[in-house]
This record gives structure tokens, C-alpha cells and sequence, in this order.
């Protein structure tokens, strides 16, 4: 990122933040479309695209049929061929209608070919619960996604990694799956103009720490961000590392916090077990951080059920700040 | 005699030069030799993992691609070995792939599934029944919105018909009037079952009423008939009238896989198939028109013969991938 474009940042939302990283692609590569549903005048389900289409017309902001697979295989298609898609799907659950196309295509292909191609498609997916959307529009797949080699997965947590990370999707020569929580697209924060990127498999300190690291993702960012400011109040100081990317992990910047505060605790929406958190925690096991841990790692998660209906079931089934200040606590306390 | 009169001359002789007409013959002969070549060589032990062959069906394949040039595109499916050669592949790196060499299409990590020869325009065979119908697409969505003036011809067989991503393909392809010709090759079994139990309609050519597209059911033994259907789908593509629904109705002599026992088919109607075989019947065509005279079918397919036996023998001198390199080609682009 550079110094001149910081100096011009201005606020956005993550929405708008998500429009103008798209703006700016296509204004400056004619390879670049857009496909989705609803996507055209509509503006997408969560108004992300926007007016894009007044700008750059039909034949860039494509809407597609109702046609997820399709949809998907389409944008592999032609990005084996020299276009560079960003597809929408209107809700990440809708990925699972398409999960051959990108799991056996986009995922595979350069692999299966030799290294004689690459696949060189974006893919969005508007996450997470908290929408009242119930069961099948509030899921958190992107641990399917990162278990994939061929994959990269991002999970941007700012108006500004939202528009970096998609910019620096796009110039990446593989498959990149972003994952953006509904509840963020409204987040206003400062965004600078133009182009800029923020490298893929990069993590980033949101809070420095020196009791307990908090790994965590997407919007559990902001909760943790929220607990961590409690917790100082009672003397706790813990150091935030947003993951940003799931696909490939940033090893270094995880490992070298828990040498530093000795302690662990990952927070993530998702389905805690099988998740993100295990990895996390897995990789720390596996390496010389072992050795400094001075407490059993903790993983905060979502419950083992579908997102629930009834608002307060739905707070429920995932992590809140109440949990997290509660978890942290029992953790620097000896409690566990 | 044979009756030469114009009424009465087949398409294929009054469309391409002799030379053109022989190229296609010694295509069919080395697609021949090619798929008894494989199967020896499996029998052998030289082949690891199953394969799926083409005998039978040598004319659908040399017949819908006679009217490509190298920027035009193919995608192919698991019986794909045929399409492959048709497209100008070399036999020898095509065996070399099946013996899991470095020297093979895939560099080995494909085999016979996944073989592409991407600068020849074969985007690559498919594991997945139905899995490069979307692909296709994509690619005449590239060749539209890039203008490179290429078509697509997208390979698959009964099987697809019966898979969604066949409705969401061939639904976008015709809404968007892209240059793209699905080629239907019926060999009447997806596996086991027939298309008779298989299909509700008695022609796979019948569904391109619903997506508003040319359709055409072909003999897909008679080397004419397949690529006077696939020129005028390809002049209908080219024209920027949108996308052809080809049936080439054939058959496989060989099971489906290597584990096939043919229990769901007759000896008889194997031998019924096998009295249609394609190739008697080009070969019969080019002489009856003066193409070819005496001795030159048996010239041009010894010539084949010796292709073969000259790529087996390449094949199996290459060398084969270093174990260190297991995880290269996964990414274009690796973490940091």
C-alpha cells in the first residue's frame, strides 16, 4: 500500500469499499466482468454491485440465470480463457450448488493439467449469520473452502482489506474465494482511493497484547476488539491478530504472538469443530510455540447446530463479546 | 458401382480436398490404433488406474472437429482419448501422460482423465460427466466479449444430458448467443444404464427446443453426416447466431470402464454396432469418390500403426516426475 493513496483515504462502507475495488478493476482491464445474480439493475442482493452496470453496460455486469453450477462453471470458463470473472453468489450457501465447479474445476484443473494453465477467478460470497435469514442463508463455509489445495481463501474484516484484498484477488493467477460477513457490508472505515492491495496470506495486529492472543476472523474481529477493550479494564491486555486470510495462513505472525503471550484463543463464527480454530490451534501444537503456552488453548466457535430463526437463538449460536471476555478471563485467570 | 451422381454426393467429399479427407481418415485410424495401443499397454501393466475408450466412435470425434482451426476450443469429457487426437494431439505425449510421465500432457498428474494440449485449443478431458459443458460456455463467453472470432465445440455424452449443469449450460449459452456447439456423442449407455431408461425424451437432440437452439440427430458412425451437422453449427456460431445442439448417435464396443463386465447389453447388439463401424464406412466412401485408391487404407493405417508404436516407445523411455515435486502446480502463485 502506498503512503500517497493513506493520505487520501476518505470513509466508505465495506459495501462501498467491496463497489469501488470492482470500479477501479474494471475501469482499468477490459479482461475483468462480473457475473451474478441479480447483479445488473438490481444493484446484488446486499446493493454491492451497486450501479456498476451504468457504467460498464450489460456485457460486464453480467446477470446470470438463477444458475449457480452453471453460473460458476461459466466464470471458470472463461477465466481459463482469458477473462478475469468476479463471480457473485448472492448468498455463500448457494456455493453448495456449485461446489463441483469449484472444487473439482477451479480448484483442480491447474494441478490436473501440469501447471499448463491458470485459473485466474474471483469468487464473493456474502456470509454469516445475524440476518434473521435462518438456516440456509446464514452459513459460514469457508472452512470447506480452505480445505481445497488449489484454493485461497480471504476473509476480509474492513472497508479497507475488502477493497485490498479483492484488488489483490484479482491479480492473483488462482482461484480466490472471498468471504464477506453480511453485518460488515454496512461498516463505514477509512478506505483510500484508487488502487491499492492487501497481500493475500498477510494477518494483521489489530490490538497489541501481551497476556493472551486472540486469532480471529471476519467479523468476530470487531467482537473480539470490543471484549479486548473490557478486559484491559481489568488488566488484561491482549493482542488481536485479524487472520485475513485462511488460505494460506500467515504461520509466522500467529506463531511469534503465542511466543509472546503465552496463550490462545481462537474466535470464529463457523461450526467450532473441524473449523479454522482447529488448524490454528494445531499449528501452534505442532511447533515450538508449544513449548511457551502456559494454559490450554481455547476455541471459541459456532454451536453444533444450523443458524436458528429466533433472534436470540441466533445470538446464541454463535460467539458474542460476553463469551469471549468470559473465555479470556477464565483462561489469564488459571480457571481452565 | 457406387452412385456418383451430384444429388448423391456425400457433403464431406464436395466440402473438403482429398488431402483434407485423407487427414481425417488417418485421424480415425490413429484413434483406432491409439485406444488398442492403451489397452494392450493396460494389459501389459504399463497403465496405472482405468481408462475409457473410444472404439467405435472415431468418426464423431474427427467429424466434429475437421472444421476447427487451433484457436478454436474444445472440451472433452472421460472418453475424451479421440477428441484429443482429433484436435491435432501427439500420440506419444499422450501415452506418456498414461504412463504418468513427466514428458505426458499433464506431466503426469492427470492421466487419462485430464488430458489437455491447451495450445492446440483441447481446454482439457473431465473427470466430472457434465463438468465442461459450464467451461465451454465460459469460453465462448471469453471468445464473444474478447473477439477473438474462436468457437467452442463442447464434447459429452448421453450420460451429461441427464446432469443439471447440461439445463444451465445450455440455457446461458442461448440467452447470450455465444459461439458454442454441444456435441453429443450417444453410445446409448451413461455406464449401465441405456438412454432408453435414462432419458424422457427419444432424442437428446429434441432438448434443444428448450433452450431455443438448433438441433440435429446424427449418424454418428458416418464421418459426412458428423461434420456436415458440425459445419453448420460452426457457420451458425461464427455468424453470431448463437449456440447448436449436435446428437452423434454411436456406440462404444469396448465397456464403460475397464471394471465393465457388459452386463446390461447383448452379444448381439454388440455385433450389430460393430458391423457399422465407422471407419469401413469412411474408408468406403473415399474410394467409391476416387479420394483414395487401392492400397492406400492400408497404407494410411499402417502409417498410424507405426505412430503409436513410435509414441509407446516415447513413453515409455520419458522419465518419470521427481516425488519432491508432488505439491508444484498447485498454485500459479504460491504464498509468499
Amino acid at each position: 500500500m502506498n503512503v500517497a493513496a493513506d493520505i487520501e483515504a476518505r470513509e466508505l462502507s465495506y459495501a462501498e469499499a467491496i463497489r469501488e475495488a470492482m470500479d477501479v478493476a474494471l475501469a482499468s482491464d477490459e479482461r475483468v466482468i462480473l457475473m451474478g445474480e441479480d447483479i445488473g439493475v438490481y444493484g446484488g442482493a446486499f446493493q454491492v454491485t451497486g450501479d456498476l452496470i451504468d457504467t460498464y453496460g450489460p456485457d460486464r455486469v453480467i446477470d446470470t440465470p438463477i444458475s449457480e453450477l452453471g453460473g460458476a462453471g461459466v466464470a471458470v470458463g472463461a477465466a481459463l480463457t482469458g477473462l478475469r470473472p468476479i463471480f457473485e453468489f448472492q448468498f455463500s450457501d448457494f456455493a453448495t450448488l456449485a461446489m463441483e465447479q469449484i472444487v473439482n474445476q477451479a480448484a483442480k484443473v491447474r494441478y490436473m493439467l501440469g501447471g499448463a494453465v491458470s485459473v485466474p477467478v474471483v469468487m464473493r460470497f456474502p456470509a454469516g449469520s445475524g440476518t434473521g435469514a435462518a438456516a440456509q442463508h446464514s452459513q459460514s463455509l469457508e472452512a470447506w473452502f480452505a480445505h481445497v489445495p488449489g484454493l485461497k481463501v480471504v476473509q476480509p474484516s474492513t472497508p479497507h482489506d475488502a477493497k485490498g484484498l479483492l484488488l489483490a484477488a484479482l491479480e492473483d493467477p488462482d482461484p480466490v474465494m472471498i468471504f464477506e460477513h453480511k453485518l460488515l457490508y454496512k461498516m463505514r472505515g477509512a478506505v483510500p482511493e484508487g488502487h491499492y492491495t492487501v497481500p493475500i496470506g498477510k494477518a494483521e495486529i489489530r490490538r497489541e497484547g501481551v497476556d493472551v492472543s486472540i486469532v480471529a476472523t471476519s467479523i468476530m474481529v470487531h467482537k473480539v476488539l470490543e471484549a479486548a477493550e473490557m478486559l484491559a479494564g481489568e488488566g488484561i491486555e491482549a493482542e488481536v491478530i485479524d487472520l485475513r486470510t485462511v488460505r494460506p495462513l500467515d504461520r509466522e505472525t500467529v506463531l511469534a504472538s503465542v511466543r509472546k503471550t503465552s496463550r490462545l484463543v481462537c474466535v470464529y463464527e463457523a461450526v467450532k469443530t473441524l473449523g479454522i480454530g482447529a488448524e490454528i490451534s494445531a499449528m501452534v501444537a505442532e511447533s515450538d510455540a508449544f513449548d511457551y503456552l502456559d494454559a490450554p488453548i481455547v476455541r471459541l466457535g459456532g454451536a453444533e447446530c444450523p443458524i436458528p430463526y429466533n433472534p436470540e437463538l441466533e445470538k446464541a449460536a454463535v460467539p458474542q463479546v460476553e463469551d469471549i471476555i468470559e473465555a479470556v478471563r477464565a483462561q489469564v485467570k488459571g480457571r481452565l | 458401382m457406387a452412385d456418383t451422381s451430384p444429388d448423391n454426393i456425400p457433403f464431406a467429399i464436395s466440402a473438403y480436398t482429398p488431402e483434407r479427407l485423407r487427414g481425417a481418415l488417418r485421424q480415425m485410424y490413429l484413434i483406432r490404433k491409439f485406444e488398442e495401443g492403451a489397452e494392450d499397454s493396460y494389459t501389459r501393466g504399463l497403465i496405472h488406474g482405468t481408462m475409457h475408450l473410444s472404439i467405435g466412435q472415431e468418426a464423431s470425434a474427427v467429424g466434429a472437429c475437421i472444421g476447427l482451426s487451433e484457436t478454436d476450443k474444445i472440451t472433452s469429457t472421460h472418453r475424451g482419448h479421440g477428441h484429443s487426437i482429433a484436435k491435432g494431439a501427439d500420440v506419444g505425449r499422450m501415452f506418456a501422460e498414461f504412463f504418468g510421465k513427466e514428458t505426458g500432457y499433464c506431466k503426469g498428474r492427470g492421466g487419462s482423465m485430464h488430458i489437455a494440449d491447451v495450445g492446440k485449443g483441447n481446454l482439457g478431458a473431465n473427470g466430472i460427466v457434465g463438468g465442461g459443458l459450464p467451461i465451454a460456455v465460459g469460453a465462448a463467453l471469453s471468445a464473444k466479449r474478447l473477439e477473438t472470432g474462436a468457437v467452442t465445440v463442447c464434447f459429452f455424452g448421453d450420460g451429461a444430458n441427464n446432469e443439471g449443469a447440461f439445463h444451465e449450460a445450455l440455457n446461458m449459452a442461448a440467452i447470450w448467443k455465444l459461439p458454442v456447439i454441444f456435441l453429443c456423442e450417444n453410445n446409448k449407455y451413461g455406464m449401465s444404464m441405456s438412454t432408453d431408461r435414462s432419458t424422457a425424451v427419444a432424442s437428446i437432440a429434441d432438448r434443444a427446443v428448450a433452450y431455443a437452439m438448433a438441433g440435429a440427430s446424427v449418424d454418428g458412425n458416418d464421418f459426412s453426416a458428423v461434420s456436415e451437422a458440425s459445419e453448420a453449427a460452426i457457420a451458425r456460431a461464427r455468424a453470431g447466431e448463437g449456440p447448436s445442439l449436435i446428437e452423434a448417435v454411436t456406440y462404444r464396443w469396448r465397456g464403460h470402464s475397464k471394471s465393465d463386465r457388459n452386463r446390461y447389453r447383448s452379444k448381439e447388439e454388440i455385433a450389430e454396432w460393430m458391423a457399422c463401424d465407422p471407419i469401413p464406412r469412411m474408408v468406403q466412401m473415399l474410394s467409391d469418390h476416387g479420394i483414395i485408391g487401392a492400397g492406400d487404407a492400408a497404407r494410411i493405417e499402417a502409417e498410424a500403426e507405426a505412430e503409436i508404436v513410435q509414441g509407446i516407445a516415447f513413453a515409455k523411455e520419458s522419465p518419470a516426475p521427481a516425488l519432491s515435486d508432488v505439491t508444484r502446480d498447485v498454485y500459479t502463485k504460491p504464498a509468499a
